[in-house]
């Protein structure tokens, strides 16, 4: 393996869930508010996951206030702090971007029950 | 001393402890032992000259296994002087990553990439002609300037060769040092191909504290 690969290796949690869109999480982030750090959670379902290694990225939407809101966090940051699969979901796309068209009743999303 | 040999190894990302995701130049460096301390008496002038990279044995010359043979060393690949900041380093000492620390700003010098003959659009940044509307000027250089004047003037540019050159990226942030595995991880990228030999030094816009 060459040091490249090495490096991007030693960047990635061992500890991620295994999710995929359509699923519900939790992301506890860490932010910083005056000079203070805490950790918030996040809840929302998983539209995107984005990029590979290292670098992947994960978008998260909620109805939030009644309005859309949609996150974007790198999964591997330090500042991610976990990553909690809450519900599975059944879809059809790898992309939910037909999510943001849709409100309320339309925009949910079928439940996988058993356990895989 | 704040000055190495090394090979660009190539660029990737690493989180930095605030959780940026920088991008950053693997540098594969020293260690450098110490192969000759030029002074003033004998040379006219002090330096340092490290020596960096395996080499075969039958690919160097006596008059260079000799000259390594006087400091004690096994011949290696490249020989660099260097001048600054060489205060109480003398022959047979080894300089390696660990003279480095992250934050430490540094200048990076290397061999750009060779482009060949090279036409105005990608050695100037020229603009270049429209590609349609009947406009027969494509990637042409347009004017070379004042026909009253009778002679081109002096650094129009001018398709030519490009790349090739000596450049110094100067005031990069060393993100992380591996002292295990001999690397520095340099913020942004830096001038050469992979495989390329570079040499870092302490920048030189760095304000030194006497």
């Amino acid at each position: 393996m060459n040091v490249i690969d090495l490096i991007q290796k030693e960047q990635e949690k061992s500890s991620v869930p295994i999710f995929r869109p359509g699923d519900t999480v939790k992301v506890y982030s860490k932010v910083v508010e005056g000079g203070k750090e805490r950790i918030q959670m996040f809840e929302g379902v998983v539209t995107v996951r984005r990029g590979g290694g290292s670098a992947e990225t994960i978008t998260v939407r909620r109805i939030s206030h009644g309005v859309g809101v949609e996150k974007s966090f790198l999964l591997h940051s330090p500042r991610v702090d976990k990553v909690e699969v809450s519900k599975r979901g059944i879809v059809r796309r790898s992309r939910l971007y037909y999510l943001s068209d849709k409100v309320g009743k339309a925009a949910r999303i079928k439940e996988k029950k058993a356990v895989r | 001393m704040k000055n190495i040999i090394g090979r660009k190894v190539g660029m990737t990302s690493v989180f930095t402890a605030d959780g940026r995701y920088v991008p950053v130049t693997v540098i594969e460096a020293g260690p450098c032992p110490v192969v000759q301390r030029k002074t003033k008496a004998t040379d006219g002038y002090e330096s340092v000259a490290l020596a960096f990279g395996d080499v075969k044995k039958s690919r160097v010359t006596r008059a260079i296994t000799g000259h390594f043979k006087r400091a004690g060393l096994e011949p290696k690949r490249d020989v660099r002087e260097f001048r600054a900041g060489i205060e109480g380093i003398e022959q047979g000492a080894v300089i390696t990553v660990e003279s480095f620390a992250a934050g430490d700003r540094v200048d990076v010098a290397g061999t750009s990439k060779g482009h060949g003959f090279s036409g105005g659009i990608k050695r100037h940044n020229f603009s270049g002609g429209s590609a349609s509307h009947g406009q027969m000027i494509h990637r042409q250089p347009g004017s070379n300037g004042d026909t009253n004047a009778g002679h081109t003037s002096r650094g129009s540019r001018r398709p030519g060769h490009y790349g090739v050159d000596r450049i110094t990226h100067q005031n990069l942030e060393i993100v992380r040092t591996d002292v295990e595995r001999n690397l520095l991880l340099v913020r942004g990228p830096v001038p050469g191909p992979k495989n390329g030999l570079v040499t870092v030094s302490l920048s030189v816009k760095t304000k030194v504290s006497a």
